[in-house]
């Protein structure tokens, strides 16, 4: 399996030269960066060339890279005030620079030659972000890249028709962003005086039952996990 | 006066045939549908997003409620992208419980896929001739888990508990007589494994009477044979999967081609379409159902003669039994930290998909280190399938719309997540 994969790794390192850069995967899966300008022309290729063939766009996803690595509660000091309020809320501070926020992840799935492949793209900086679409490539996305520019509002060059396509008609914002909060901004509810539904900022207070906390395991050290190199430090 | 042929049309989200809450704008002329364009969104419960804010364990039962006629398949991607992230091992009892599950998931979705199917276009006894079976599937669900729909059983590391040795069974009431509570225990007397086989047994024959109904039947193929057809390349290019892709003649199942768990020592086949149209995807689908029943029919002997531990041992991922808590200080520890906290899973990122009822079920996970995951992304089948509903219906009739979203068995659960 991993040999096949390195295989595949190597060929498309082969073919696509310095456009797409390996990333590491635990998971037996594979998984490269490219840059946003040879996106669609990437896409085509490995849409076409019959040593690929990725026939399917299984799935498009936007994620929001913000808070990526930030824990919500750190144990070095007590809290006076209790379990939840010892929680700091995110956004206060961006691990992130701007340039690396969005990305818009493509897995990819080839029938003929039953293989998967996922590629990631980072967007073009700015507000909002900006990516080419790759619609004219594979249908499928269409929907997937409304979807991507509701949740994270990330705008694809090119669509046909980029309408908001989850959320409510009228919504304002992207809910899926990371500073956009849980419990979201407005609440509605009937309003039998106006004999309509309102529209009212929300009364609840955002609270976290489960403080978001990263553990040093080293059950996960690679050192540990190869039994080879675990031997030779034991010996 | 001049003549307007063209107008708009509101299709939903009340209505039946919509099969939960779709809103179509439909352009007509006359009666034949010129654009389609679906309004979604109207289930979204951003199931992502609140999924972010939980340990990873208590995300489970928001699975059953994103394709609720499938509910296990859809826990079964989530357990399985954590522990591709974790790397760990699930014991072989608890694959095969997974795979039998697995299948009695796919017959409960496709016996409600056809009966509503059926109904839609018209052969209303369908609906009630599949409920009968369903409701045995769903004792099984309850039997295992303690409900009929929203599971919970699949847990990274295995399934909660080892299957019951007794069946629930039906209590007297005012509304029964003690002979119709007897008729209805009678199989139940069992374990579960027991009746599950009495139910692959009678199955086949069950499948028949559908087959009866409806594979020859006149009207139900003037409502479906030549409606709705994809080309095999289209559908690729569509995304499509499942049912939708073999019925264009297209052999890919990943229970077969990239098989998880223990799909490849069992024995079954995968039916096919040839021509893309609504009548042979419900042929592929009627198929499977035997298919399911036959892989149900392995599973059940297997597990039969080989007992052993469903979940696995680490207890930095699996909470320790609770009576063993009661005496061991680590085991307390272990549980205290489990329910408060939850695991930490390594950073890095997963895709598993399983080969759901309605088609490629698959999880998205990016995980930074943390208790909870950075990022889900559920790859919900239904979501392509329905963004494909303009093409399949553009020139049909109006109520051949009725029909291709029957034939896609659209759930809003999953599509709205």
């Amino acid at each position: 399996m991993s040999e096949q994969l390195e295989q595949q790794a190597s060929a498309l390192a082969a073919r696509f030269g310095d456009t797409l850069l390996r990333v590491e995967s635990r998971c037996g899966e594979l998984t490269f960066e490219l840059p946003s300008q040879s996106l669609v022309t990437t896409c085509r290729a490995l849409r076409d060339e019959p040593e690929w063939r990725y026939e399917q766009l299984i799935d498009l996803t936007g994620v929001d890279y913000l808070d990526y690595g930030r824990v919500e509660w750190n144990t070095q000091s007590a809290t006076s005030g209790g379990f939840s309020r010892g929680v700091s809320r995110a956004n206060d501070a961006r691990l992130h620079t701007e340039e690396r926020r969005f990305a818009v992840v493509y897995h990819l799935l080839s029938v003929g030659h039953n293989r998967r492949l996922r590629l990631r793209c980072w967007c073009e900086p700015g507000e909002p972000p900006l990516l080419d679409s790759v619609v004219e490539v594979w249908k499928a996305a269409d929907w997937y890249e409304r979807e991507a520019f509701d949740l994270f509002g990330i705008l694809f060059r090119g669509h046909p028709d980029l309408r908001r396509i989850l959320t409510d008609y009228g919504f304002v914002g992207h809910p899926f962003r990371k500073d956009f909060p849980l419990i979201g901004n407005v609440e509605v509810r009937y309003d039998a005086e106006k004999g309509r539904v309102v529209y009212e900022p929300v009364a609840i207070e955002p609270r976290t039952l489960v403080p978001r906390v990263i553990r040093e395991d080293n059950r996960y050290e690679a050192a540990l996990k190869d039994p080879a190199r675990k031997d030779a430090g034991h010996g | 006066m001049a003549e307007i042929r063209s107008y708009t049309m509101n299709f939903g989200p009340q209505h039946p045939a919509a099969h939960g809450v779709l809103r179509l704008v439909l352009e007509m002329d006359g009666e034949v549908v010129q654009k389609a364009d679906p309004h979604i969104g109207l289930l979204h419960r951003a199931t992502e997003k609140l999924a972010e804010s939980k340990p990873f364990n208590q995300s489970i039962g928001y699975m059953d409620r994103l394709d609720y006629v499938s509910m296990m398949c859809n826990e079964h991607a989530y357990v399985m992208a954590i522990e591709k992230l974790l790397g760990v091992q699930v014991p072989e009892r608890a694959q095969y419980i997974r795979v039998m599950f697995d299948e009695i998931t796919r017959i409960l979705n496709h016996l409600m896929w056809l009966g509503a199917h059926g109904l839609d276009i018209g052969a209303m006894t369908m609906f009630l001739y599949c409920f009968r079976e369903r409701e045995d599937l769903m004792d099984c669900y309850e039997a295992v888990s303690g409900t009929r729909m929203h599971a919970t059983y699949y847990r990274p590391g295995g399934v909660y508990r080892d299957l019951p040795d007794s069946m629930p069974k039906y209590q007297p009431s005012r509304f029964r007589s003690q002979k119709d509570i007897d008729r209805l225990n009678e199989k139940r007397s069992g374990s579960l494994l027991d009746f599950i086989d009495d139910f692959t047994a009678r199955f086949p024959a069950c499948v028949d009477e559908y087959e009866t109904l409806l594979t020859d039947n006149r009207i139900w193929k003037q409502r479906t044979v030549n409606i709705g057809v994809v080309s095999p390349e289209r559908a690729l290019n569509l995304g499509f999967t499942g049912p939708m892709l073999r019925g264009s003649g297209l052999a890919w199942d990943l229970r077969k081609k990239q098989a998880y768990e223990v799909y490849d020592r069992l024995d079954f086949d995968i039916p096919v379409g040839t021509n893309g149209d609504c009548y042979d995807r419900y042929l592929v689908r009627v198929e499977e159902m035997r298919q399911s029943n036959r892989i149900i029919k392995q599973c059940v002997d297997w597990l039969r003669s080989n007992p052993g531990p469903v979940m696995m041992g680490d207890h930095k991922v699996v909470p320790p039994a609770r009576e063993e808590m009661k005496g061991d200080m680590e085991s307390l520890i272990h549980h205290f930290k489990l329910f408060t906290e939850g695991y930490c899973v390594p950073d890095g990122e997963a895709y598993a998909a399983v080969e759901a009822p309605k088609g490629e079920f698959g999880i998205y996970l990016v995980s930074d280190g943390a208790n909870k995951p950075y990022r889900l992304k559920c790859r919900a089948p239904g979501f392509p399938h329905l963004a494909a509903l303009e093409e399949m219906v553009s020139g049909h009739m109006l109520a051949d719309v009725v029909a291709v979203i029957g034939t896609a068995d659209i759930v809003f659960g999953e599509i709205d997540r």
